[in-house]
């Protein structure tokens, strides 16, 4: 178990670099150069010049990448040449309300997908089964930003029950303290995650529920909520974990799309703001983040996996 | 679903329970494959699944009404008429115009050539190039597969969303710049996918037999390990196929899509979300329903080869 944590660790660090060089590529596509696209067409040459020496552009793209990769190490994730600040600053503004977005929509989602799914699982092909699937499986379908809008014309234009705008206070204590304005964004984002998690969950239910031990606790005459609570839904939980896991780019980019929806005040919709003025340090800055972000999701994923289930064995 | 991500297939993997590379990793999870069932007793048990053969009916009218409903419906789309802007349907346009002045009909077939060429396209050359580096990959084992792998983990890391704004940004996106960068970014979530096939069939017998009987690796690849996992790499080509089709909506929605005259669905609800207050439904509705209508009917063309050609399923 502590080799195979090292071993995966090791993996995530390989992993982390090479989203650092992803990062660095998309940088050095910017056509012509960076001075040019970020001083505007009448830069002089002297600017130019000026510009590529403090930002290290004339050495080779080796000592650069070390240059940028010694930068991300430090935290520091560049700077927005629009807004004159740096982005780990921006950043680090935003994220208490994107972890109160992106959270509150996971947790939600866990909350209910996972009685459904184990529901669905134990009532296997009767009408509320199949009508769960069908719910879920259109939610599947519809795009994030398409539900948002169905969601904004029926709760808002149609019924004035919520507001279509999230809450525009600059902190997550503000953006807390505006509920009314939360619930459409968190509903939206939950919903989405409520399909792909109560399928995922039905499967892995079902597959438990076929397990011997499972045949045993019965035949003991355990039966109805006490099976499934200690025979089913422990073991089916450590699925959950991986899925969590694999979900999270997907889980980012309904972010990315939600929040230029609803104007929510996160990174998603910065990142949106910084591709529309051409702001290439933030959205750089920002996708190392993402980027980051999933790596260690993903780490946390399997490692709590192969804590959570002994049967797995890793040599 | 939802969203956009081309890290959208390896949710969707994980959703239907499909063993994505992360399988091998558990071996509770691998489950022995069962026999390939011929060709011709799946397309009947696909005839049977009537989701599937329902999914399979929409994609081809959707393609129909795109190509063809051109040659019988004509409108034109390249100038704009400030005369009949933002007109509700009526003799002469059934779903009235948007506001340019320009025919929603029209646009919506022409939106739908560039969703399903788009998406096609994707589901093709992600499903290649992915299918080729899992079989590599899991056939080499040891280093090269370590290696192989973690460029799989790291393109998987980065959303392909972020990736595609910043190069809608930086280049001038056409239909093939979006279908070579889509492709790109989606084609390691099939990687892992063929890979962990490819772990379970190397351990198989008749696999072990052709490498001892001397077949050499692209042999063995091509005649054993391809065909075997061709299933699998099938019903995951139409998951992609969605998922490109949710992206290019993704994309043109927050405006970073094809640039104009190019139509697409999500540029149109993006402009006719605008009006959603005005009450101009047909500015909304009816392309939300065909791109929803599209990516269903593709899953659902997924859902039903999937059941037809998994043989454990097909006794229920």
């Amino acid at each position: 178990m502590i080799g195979y944590a090292i071993r995966r660790m090791l993996q995530s660090v390989v992993v982390l670099v090479g989203v650092t060089l992803i990062v660095f590529v998309l940088e050095h596509l910017v056509p012509g150069n960076l001075a040019r696209a970020i001083l505007g067409q009448r830069a002089s040459p002297g600017e130019i010049a000026a510009f590529d020496r403090a930002n290290g552009l004339g050495q080779p793209l080796v000592v650069q990448y070390i240059v940028f990769l010694g930068h991300v190490a430090e935290g520091n994730l560049g700077r927005s040449y629009r807004l004159n600040q740096s982005v780990d600053s921006l950043v680090a503004h935003e994220l208490p309300n994107d972890l109160v977005l992106v959270g509150t929509a996971l947790l939600l989602a866990l909350c209910v997908a996972i009685p459904l799914g184990v529901a669905q699982a134990a009532r296997r092909n009767t009408a509320f089964d199949h009508a769960a699937t069908g719910v879920s499986f259109l939610l599947y379908s519809i795009p994030s930003y398409c539900l948002g809008l169905l969601l904004i014309a029926g709760l808002s234009i149609a019924a004035h029950v919520f507001p279509p705008e999230a809450p525009q206070a600059p902190s997550a204590a503000g953006v807390l303290g505006d509920p009314r304005a939360l619930v459409l964004p968190v509903l939206t984002l939950t919903l989405v995650n409520v399909a792909l998690f109560s399928r995922y969950m039905r499967s892995s239910a079902i597959a438990t529920l076929a397990e011997d031990y499972v045949r045993v606790a019965r035949a003991k005459g355990a039966g109805g909520w006490n099976l499934i609570r200690r025979h089913v839904l422990r073991n089916s939980l450590a699925a959950v974990v991986t899925l969590v896991g694999l979900s999270l780019p997907a889980l980012l980019t309904s972010g990315l799309v939600i929040e230029y929806l609803f104007n929510f005040p996160g990174t998603g919709l910065t990142y949106f703001t910084a591709a529309v003025n051409s702001d290439y340090p933030v959205m750089l800055g920002i996708t190392v983040l993402v980027g980051f972000t999933t790596v260690i999701g993903n780490l946390f994923a399997d490692l709590s996996y192969a804590m959570l289930d002994p049967r797995v064995r890793y040599d | 679903m939802t969203d956009a991500g081309a890290g959208g297939t390896t949710r969707r993997a994980a959703a239907t329970g499909e063993a994505t590379g992360y399988s091998s990793r558990h071996p509770a999870e691998e489950l022995a494959l069962p026999a390939a069932p011929s060709r011709h007793s799946v397309a009947a048990a696909f005839t049977r699944h009537r989701l599937g053969v329902a999914g399979l009916g929409l994609v081809v009218a959707i393609a129909l009404f795109s190509y063809v409903g051109p040659l019988l419906y004509h409108a034109n789309e390249l100038s704009v008429n400030i005369l009949a802007t933002n007109a509700a349907p009526g003799a002469g346009r059934p779903l009235g115009t948007d506001a340019n002045g320009f025919d929603i009909l029209g646009r919506l077939m022409l939106g739908g050539q560039a969703s399903l060429e788009l998406g096609l396209a994707v589901a093709l050359a992600a499903t290649t190039l992915g299918s080729l580096w899992g079989a590599i990959s899991g056939m080499a084992g040891g280093l090269l597969d370590a290696a192989m792998m973690r460029l799989v983990d790291m393109l998987i890391s980065v959303p392909a969303i972020f990736v595609l704004i910043f190069l809608a940004t930086v280049l001038r996106p056409t239909i093939w710049v979006l279908i070579v960068a889509l492709s790109l970014m989606s084609w390691p979530a099939a990687a892992r996918l063929v890979r962990g096939e490819t772990l379970s069939l190397r351990a198989r017998e008749f696999v072990e037999a052709a490498r001892v009987s001397g077949g050499s690796r692209p042999h063995n690849i091509f005649r054993h390990i391809l065909p075997n996992a061709f299933d699998t790499i099938l019903v995951n080509a139409t998951f992609q196929a969605a998922d490109a089709i949710i992206v290019l909506a993704a994309l043109s929605f927050l405006g970073f899509g094809l640039p104009p005259p190019a139509v697409s669905w999500g540029g149109m609800l993006s402009q006719g979300s605008a009006y959603l207050l005005d009450g101009y439904w047909w500015e909304v509705y009816p392309v939300l329903a065909l791109l929803v209508l599209t990516v269903l009917a593709f899953n659902f063309v997924g859902e039903g080869l999937r059941d037809s050609l998994d043989v454990r399923l097909r006794g229920e």
